[in-house]
């Protein structure tokens, strides 16, 4: 007679948020067969999240021996999460109809997609990591291809999909490295086993963190890892562009705060010296390359490029503050840039693109509200005072300086200007040009809604940033 | 009983060629071949690694990265049927509808 096994549950309280969405998720994924009206859909989602959203506060805790940590900074990055699948959702619901594709599945692969966010920002282990991972990426390579009949929307899936599951491999490979050198894929293990053992210089260790850093810069589109997201954001559709350009970059920033601020400590100096360079590539490739595009998707995604590289300064300071302003940047940002794509979507009427920047010549003369509505986020993008894009970059240059990287600081300020150029170049055509065609554009109450959100956002934060700056701030220990 | 480091060459040399098989090949199929050449590299560095430090860790993430590598070729061949029903290629040079 052997002894019974003993199985003793784990606390699954701090994974509350998580379970309830992907009960959530599949609810949604199912009413699809029975709900014919899809703005119902919509508005399930929508509800969905906001439910999840109120289950963050009661959910603090470590459970799974440490493999899942749901701690104020994966909840903070859980509201960005819940935010950007709002405004998506509502930026959508007319918008997928114009393009002909208003299925039920898409409200569902954008839950589980957040869902994967949701548990690579909770991930205290490189294996919960990994699964978060794919579960965001691969549901979000279809939605990049959701519009079926149209090839540039396939080519954007296609590319988005090879150049992810590439990076993917580097990530395992470096998980794997790291599990033969520490033996434990803990995250916080790894570090006291690096301290313990004075694995510092170690060559396999060096390696295994330049695969970690080749593999987050791929989700985050850093440069030289970028080549996917241009004709990525181009080709999807722009609902979708928006999703992606917040969500998987906003995530790729959780795990990288996460495994190098955490695990990888150790060896700060050695993953600073390679994300420094990565930054200053990064800003300015983004920022010179937006010069000449004429597509303003395209424009806007060698923007999200550059404004990654700002991000990055946050993670290279490598600082409690360093890290938060990275949060309180991706807020920012989420508000920002999907305001300017709900403006795009605007533009797109049946048998119109309106994805030129030429497109936006005299838009003021013809539709002042929206005018200005772009007005205000481009000056957001640009990091004009009082918009919140001011805010977001005065907390990470500060950091960076506080952290004693002053010159790369300067050379961001520098870029930054440049980007002034592409940005107010739409202002400029927009206010100083007469419109050279009729241009209708697509209105409806949820955009107005999403329109009202960022706008409050953009200018909310820009105004009054301590409390936001507070709450990442406690959420980082 | 083989050492654990040739199982680590043997797994560095699979890698390298799934690298360069990706960067060097233009055909979709025989790039994704070389991504599902990446990853049971890794596969193959997880288990020796696992056997080494009598540990079931690594075997454990070896059984989540054959699933996930199983839904990842769904959507994959998915993705490429999409594209070839529009466009009847699979040559990542013809795929140049963006540029800029």
């Amino acid at each position: 007679m052997g002894v019974p096994m003993q199985f003793v549950m784990p606390d699954l309280r701090p994974l509350t948020p998580e379970i309830l969405m992907t009960v959530l998720s599949l609810l949604v994924l199912l009413s699809d067969l029975v709900i014919k009206r899809k703005e119902t859909i919509a508005l399930l989602s929508i509800l969905s999240v906001a439910a999840v959203a109120f289950t963050f506060r009661d959910s603090l805790g470590v459970t799974f021996n440490g493999m899942f940590i749901s701690d104020g900074y994966s909840r903070f990055f859980g509201i960005i999460f819940v935010l950007n699948v709002i405004l998506t959702v509502l930026i959508s619901v007319k918008y997928i109809g114009i393009e002909r594709v208003n299925f039920g599945e898409y409200y569902g692969l954008i839950l589980f997609s957040t869902l994967g966010m949701m548990i690579m920002a909770s991930a205290g282990d490189l294996i919960v990591l990994y699964l978060g991972l794919e579960l965001m990426a691969l549901s979000t390579y279809i939605l990049a291809g959701f519009i079926r009949y149209d090839v540039k929307s396939n080519e954007a899936a296609m590319k988005y999909f090879l150049l992810g599951a590439f990076a993917s491999a580097f990530l395992l490979y470096g998980t794997s490295m790291i599990y033969g050198l520490t033996g434990t894929t803990n995250i916080k293990a790894i570090a006291g086993y690096i301290l313990l053992h004075g694995l510092m210089g170690n060559p396999a260790l060096t390696l295994a963190m330049a695969l970690f850093v080749v593999a987050f810069s791929f989700k985050i589109a850093a440069v030289p890892f970028h080549m996917w997201a241009p004709d990525a954001y181009e080709g999807a559709p722009t609902s979708i562009t928006a999703f992606m350009s917040v969500g998987p970059k906003a995530a790729g920033f959780a795990v990288m705060g996460r495994v190098l601020l955490d695990g990888l400590y150790p060896i700060k100096p050695e993953w600073s010296a390679v994300l420094i360079p990565i930054a200053i590539l990064t800003m300015g490739v983004g920022n010179i390359v937006a010069l000449s595009q004429t597509n303003i998707k395209r424009m806007l995604a060698y923007s999200s490029i550059a404004h990654a590289g700002y991000a990055l300064l946050g993670v290279i300071a490598g600082t409690a503050d360093g890290l938060a302003s990275v949060m309180n940047y991706m807020l920012i940002y989420a508000f920002m840039n999907i305001g300017a794509f709900a403006v795009i979507i605007m533009l797109r009427t049946e048998g119109f693109k309106g994805d030129n920047i030429t497109d936006y010549e005299g838009l003021s003369k013809t539709h002042p509200l929206l005018a200005s509505l772009m007005l205000v986020f481009m000056f957001s993008l640009t990091g004009i005072p009082p918009t919140a894009g001011f805010m977001g970059k005065f907390y990470l240059f500060m950091s960076a300086v506080n952290a004693g990287y002053t010159w790369v600081v300067i050379i961001a300020v520098i870029f930054s200007a440049i980007s002034a150029y592409f940005y107010l170049r739409i202002v400029m055509y927009m206010y100083m040009k007469d419109p050279k065609q009729e241009v209708a554009i697509s209105t409806s109450p949820s955009m107005s809604l999403a329109l009202a959100i960022t706008l409050f956002g953009v200018i909310a934060i820009g105004v009054l940033p301590a409390s936001v700056v507070h709450l990442a701030r406690i959420a980082f220990p | 009983m083989v050492p654990l480091q040739w199982y680590l060459m043997l797994s560095a040399a699979v890698f390298t060629i799934g690298v360069f098989g990706f960067l060097t090949r233009r055909n979709i199929i025989i790039m994704f071949m070389s991504i599902e050449l990446m990853l049971n590299a890794v596969n193959i560095s997880l288990v020796s690694f696992s056997h080494y430090l009598q540990d079931l860790r690594g075997q454990i993430l070896v059984f989540f990265i054959i699933t996930v590598a199983a839904a990842e070729a769904a959507i994959g061949l998915a993705i490429i049927i999409a594209l070839f029903r529009n466009k009847t290629t699979a040559h990542v040079d013809d795929m140049n509808e963006m540029k800029g």
